[in-house]
């Protein structure tokens, strides 16, 4: 009982959070209230006894990702207090609002409609997400994403510090301002 | 745990990154956004590998998956957003538009020496 | 809470229920051993600096001038806290705070000994024993980054902003390369656990089993901790004082409190992951068989972590800070491609061994110093590269009118070619002034 109640408030806590990161006026505040979304993930994970996941998830989202969001919203010249440009128009923000709670209200019914009922079994003695057994099976059944997977991230290194190299790109900047 | 509890709390993150990356106009808060629906489908993945006792444990290892493929997102979708601060002084998705159609007429003698390097590399370098 | 459990570590009690006031007693013990530490810490570092500079230090306060940094701490506890009018409030005040939790919670992990009964329980030293322990340090320890990310953007003044931006990728950087020479740990001991790492290194000590992942490490953690020669987010020559410029009294105390419990926990972690945790040094156990049974082993962690913190110490007083872009070259061109091609034959070595049953200790030395040499090695393109490059552009251009006068070029000088028509006649007239 006791692990629902926990799931319960920290899901309040990362909706609620949540709700701030896309409404917030201040941009440094919406990384912040994105920390605390992502801690309470985090939270649930280890709730779900996938405990490895949970301290990945603290360790490249919580210090890695949204160090990188903040490092870019200094470099763009984040202001102190509230912007007021952040967001698109009010229209905009109506039809974002009817397409957001059409698509919860949809998955919201359908789920309901087709878990009602059904429970998870949590392991107790042995955590499900136990390091040992997450290595296991991802190097011995998804070798092969893995190996994808990390030549999927020297691409994207390449590609990022080619992006950002100024020698590089000077002369296509020259070209277009 | 009642499965509802997770997978109900993921469709809600879900929703709400949807409204940030329509609602936002701040590049690095659609970023955000989609962070936030990355997150809803981890923690769907999570719930159901440990629902359905998945002898590969496939919700995890899927998990650690975008985790990672989100590390890159961010870190090249931040590179892009730089070279557009750089460029224009705004990171406003709105003010973006030199690529859309309206523009297509004035800008067509641009577009059509922009195809000529093309075919043509030797003259433009 | 059950998802805290380890089942699987086995001797070091965390399989018995512990009652709650025992895990209470534990928690402040931690709690007062890290504050105990930053005072000494604090004391000890001007003590040892003074030495190396021939002064005396702090004598006065107490013995020793032990009490100094308690006096400093009331010093600094009694000023005005001043915040800055154009700084974010909230989040100006939440910034020691989330730079001073972390730095305390990661030392929930480490072992400072075996099991010992305390008032009838059987109980190991250690607050919790998790099983992903040290990825728990260093997601402990990414999030101590905000606070130095956020204390520079909240205060609303250009050089902590700067300072800030500095210690994020600094620590970001440099927190690959740490982690990275984990690794080898985790390959050789077989688990995540520092307690389970500890017991692996009841013989021989990963600093020499895996020396390259040592030196990678204690590199790097100079470079985590924000410590000189790597302290470029709060150099006082170029940013006044980085992140904390506008922080003072109590908040001011908090960071400086972080930097030292940081300073402490890295070094214990290397004591924990290197040096053999709370195992006596070699040697002790040869003639003092209890030396590792008991609350014996607290004395040599201790030690083995002061040890590390004089290394610190050294460091300050020996070092001169790096530059930024030769800071950035070591983390990522040196020590993060380095401690790859170690990491992959400490993998190749593991996995030879378990299919072929070799000596693996005897490849590991030899190919540990060669990877040792070869890092040393690669300080010697980079010494090479830059002082060639460097010394002729800080070379002056020549003044034609130096000291009010005109003046022909020195030797090494040229002279600056001149646009328009007549630049190059002028250098056809004058071919031989270099010479004179």
């Amino acid at each position: 009982m006791t692990v629902e109640v926990l799931f319960g408030l920290l899901g309040v806590v990362a909706t609620g959070s949540a709700l701030l990161v896309v409404t917030t006026r201040q941009m440094v505040h919406a990384a912040l209230w994105l920390v605390v979304t992502l801690g309470a993930v985090a939270g649930c994970y280890l709730l779900l006894s996938a405990e490895f996941v949970a301290w990945v998830q603290v360790l490249i989202y919580i210090g890695a990702v949204v160090v990188l969001l903040l490092f870019g919203l200094m470099l763009t010249r984040a202001p102190i207090g509230a912007s007021v440009d952040l967001d698109a128009s009010m229209a905009q923000r109506l039809a974002a609002a009817v397409v957001a709670g059409a698509t919860a209200g949809v998955l919201v019914v359908s789920l309901v409609d087709a878990f009602r009922g059904e429970h998870i079994a949590l392991e107790t003695d042995r955590p499900r997400g136990h390091s040992s057994a997450v290595g296991a099976a991802l190097f011995r059944d998804w070798v092969l994403p893995f190996e994808v997977l990390s030549v999927l991230l020297l691409a994207a290194l390449v590609g990022a510090i080619v992006l950002s190299r100024r020698d590089v790109s000077e002369p296509a900047e020259r070209g277009v301002t | 745990m009642p499965l509802l509890l997770p997978v109900l709390l993921a469709a809600l993150l879900f929703s709400i990154g949807i409204y940030g990356v329509l609602a936002r106009r701040n590049a690095i808060l659609v970023l955000m956004a989609v962070e936030l629906m990355l997150n809803a489908v981890n923690l769907n993945l999570v719930a159901f590998d440990v629902w359905l006792r998945d002898r590969l444990l496939a919700g995890q290892v899927f998990t650690l998956f975008v985790i990672t493929i989100a590390a890159a997102e961010i870190g090249l979708g931040l590179a892009i957003i730089l070279l557009v601060f750089r460029n224009r002084a705004t990171a406003a998705l709105d003010e973006l538009r030199d690529l859309r159609e309206q523009d297509l007429a004035p800008a067509g003698r641009l577009g059509e020496s922009g195809t000529d390097g093309g075919t043509e590399p030797a003259v433009t370098s | 809470m059950s998802v805290f459990a380890s089942p699987d570590v086995p001797g070091f009690g965390s399989d018995l229920p512990i009652p709650w006031w025992l895990l209470l007693v534990k928690a402040v013990a931690i709690f007062v051993f890290l504050v105990v530490m930053t005072l000494f810490a604090i004391w000890w570092e001007r003590r040892v600096v003074a030495r190396m500079q021939h002064r005396i230090g702090p004598n006065r306060v107490g013995p020793f001038g032990l009490l100094q940094s308690l006096a400093d701490g009331v010093k600094l506890a009694l000023k005005e806290d001043i915040i800055p009018k154009a700084a974010d409030k909230v989040v100006f005040v939440l910034a020691p705070i989330i730079s001073v939790t972390p730095a305390f919670m990661a030392f929930a992990v480490i072992p400072f000994g075996p099991e010992v009964s305390i008032f009838g329980h059987r109980t190991a030293l250690q607050l919790t024993d998790l099983p992903v322990a040290v990825l728990y340090v260093l997601a402990v320890a990414s999030v101590g980054i905000y606070g130095i990310v956020l204390a520079g953007w909240s205060s609303g003044s250009t050089y902590p902003l700067l300072g800030g931006l500095r210690s994020s990728a600094q620590m970001i950087s440099y927190e690959v390369a740490m982690g990275l020479s984990f690794v080898g740990v985790f390959i050789y001991a077989g688990s995540m656990s520092t307690s389970q790492i500890v017991a692996a290194q009841t013989q021989y000590w990963y600093a020499i089993l895996l020396a390259p992942s040592f030196v990678i490490y204690v590199v790097s953690m100079v470079g985590e901790t924000n410590r000189a020669p790597f302290d470029l987010p709060e150099a006082e020559g170029e940013l006044v004082g980085g992140f904390h410029t506008e922080y003072s009294s109590l908040k001011f105390a908090l960071f400086f409190l972080a930097e030292y419990i940081n300073m402490v926990t890295v070094s214990a972690l290397a004591t924990t992951l290197f040096l053999g945790g709370w195992h006596a040094p070699f040697g002790v156990t040869s003639f003092w068989a209890g030396a590792n049974h008991g609350w014996w082993p607290i004395i040599w962690f201790v030690l083995k972590v002061l040890i590390a913190l004089f290394v610190f110490i050294w460091l300050r007083g020996t070092l001169p800070r790096l530059r930024y872009d030769q800071f950035m070259r070591l983390g990522w061109k040196v020590l993060i491609p380095s401690s790859l091609g170690w990491l992959l034959l400490v993998a190749t070595v593991r996995a030879v061994n378990a299919q072929y049953n070799l000596q693996s200790r005897d490849v590991l030395l030899y190919g540990g110093a060669g990877i040792v040499v070869i890092l040393l090695l690669t300080f010697i393109p980079d010494l090479l590269a830059t002082r060639p490059s460097e010394e002729p552009e800080g070379e002056p251009e020549w003044d034609a009118m130096a000291g009010g006068h005109p003046v022909p070029p020195m030797p090494g000088q040229s002279r600056p070619v001149l646009t328009g028509a007549r630049a190059s006649d002028d250098d056809d007239d004058l071919p031989t002034e270099d010479d004179t």
